[in-house]
């Protein structure tokens, strides 16, 4: 947590202390609860202090506002956030700075930090990237952070998910093997070469960059989008797949928005934070789709 | 749920400048797709001027051949048809899954390829045009 400040934690520590001296003395109490207050007051001061003038390197942040609940932030907006710059600093911690000492309206998702839950893909500078795993030295200053593009705004830097969600659930994302193993504990085994093919396939954390990235996906909703594709590929791929489920699942991504829609315009395979080869598994279930047409034997 | 903000398409073509190689790859390949469409009508109906018979069709060639505007547009002709033809095979490598880690160098190749034969093509063209 490099965006924390420590007063923040010491507060924390002195609450439980404040509550406990509640009933057994009340002068106490007050003595303590003034005390507290003037320190806080101090504290804020301080705060507010430090949010004004930063020792060493600051960062402009520009960040891309709406609320429609709010009267007067209906219209989008950007706001500017000047970020003391640290080194190692990701773009997420930039936006937790500002919204900690700013604007705590400020809302955008983030959960893990490292790149793993994926809800924290933003268009910043630009490009679809993740906020948590994009250093703010490697990026162009002022840095510009907005909502990713072709999904509908609900707040600030909080996109509608439902559709990619919808997306990637259609192409049926799950195992139905044609026969299990004997024994009720045994594995379902899967060869090394196998596993090799369809790993990088694996990494895929649902963040939607690829989508928001595709041109084709924003103009036809019905595509189902690299992410959705990528999924059916990883399940397609896997020797452990039943006969039945993959004719089922190729018919779901051959139809007409389905593969065929990819134009190989690369996009999706530039912003995959997980270096994903998107394009080339896509062109890969395009030519399986053929195979399968063409079968005459 | 609140009302939702839609920004519409705002984001694509006015965001050019950060289009990367396959993207502007797509809008070439589109674009010179398109204008070859265009040209095949007009090619259609300046050879159909030898329905009316050979002095025609020899008047109609000549007549165009003389303006100078027409043997440029002959120059862009080229660009646009060798355009189409390099990034077609690129894309057929690309369908063909063969060197997908190279696409962008692969455009790049295309448009330097393209330059060159257009700009070595330039006094064939427009020999005798001013």
């Amino acid at each position: 947590m490099s965006t924390q400040t420590p007063e923040t934690e010491t507060e924390t520590e002195t609450e439980p202390e404040a509550e406990s001296g509640a009933s057994a003395a009340p002068d106490h109490q007050q003595r303590r609860m003034d005390e507290k207050r003037a320190r806080a007051e101090a504290r804020d001061d301080a705060a507010a202090q430090a949010a004004t003038e930063f020792e060493g390197e600051t960062v402009e942040l520009k960040v891309f506002r709406y609320d429609p609940e709010v009267e007067g932030k209906e219209e989008p907006r950007f706001d500017s956030f000047t970020v003391p710059f640290e080194k190692g600093m990701t773009v997420l911690d930039a936006l937790i700075f500002a919204r900690d000492e700013y604007d705590s309206s400020l809302t955008f998702r983030h959960s893990c930090r490292q790149a793993v839950c994926g809800s924290d893909a933003f268009f910043i500078n630009g490009s679809q990237q993740l906020g948590c795993q994009t250093q703010m030295g490697d990026l162009e200053w002022p840095v510009r952070v907005e909502p990713l593009p072709h999904q509908d705004v609900v707040k600030d830097l909080v996109v509608e998910m439902d559709h990619f969600y919808d997306q990637m659930e259609s192409v049926q994302p799950f195992f139905d093997p044609d026969e299990l193993p004997d024994g009720e504990l045994d594995e379902q085994r899967q060869s090394r070469e196998n596993r090799e093919h369809i790993k990088l396939s694996t990494r895929c954390i649902w963040c939607g960059a690829c989508m928001s990235s595709c041109n084709i996906a924003a103009g036809d909703n019905q595509y189902l989008g690299p992410a959705a594709i990528n999924k059916a590929y990883r399940f397609y791929m896997d020797e452990r797949e039943g006969e039945q489920k993959r004719q089922e699942r190729l018919e779901i991504i051959e139809q007409e928005h389905g593969v065929w829609r990819c134009q190989t315009q690369f996009s999706c395979t530039e912003v995959c934070p997980k270096d994903i080869p998107l394009t080339e598994h896509i062109q890969e279930l395009k030519r399986e789709a053929v195979k399968e047409n063409l079968k005459f034997w | 749920m609140s009302e939702s903000y839609d920004r519409g398409l705002v984001e694509d073509f006015g965001r050019w400048t950060e289009f990367s190689a396959g993207m502007w790859a797509w809008v070439f390949h589109k674009f010179t797709g398109w204008v070859l469409v265009g040209y095949l009508f007009t090619h259609i109906s300046v050879l159909s001027t030898s329905l009316q018979g050979a002095q025609a069709y020899n008047n109609t060639l000549s007549g165009l051949e003389s303006l100078a505007v027409v043997r440029i547009l002959e120059v862009g002709l080229l660009a646009v048809a060798v355009f189409h033809i390099l990034n077609g095979i690129r894309l057929l490598f690309v369908d063909l899954g063969v060197g997908l880690e190279a696409q962008d160098k692969s455009f790049y190749a295309s448009l330097v390829l393209t330059g060159v034969i257009v700009v070595a093509s330039v006094p064939t063209f427009l020999t005798g045009a001013f």
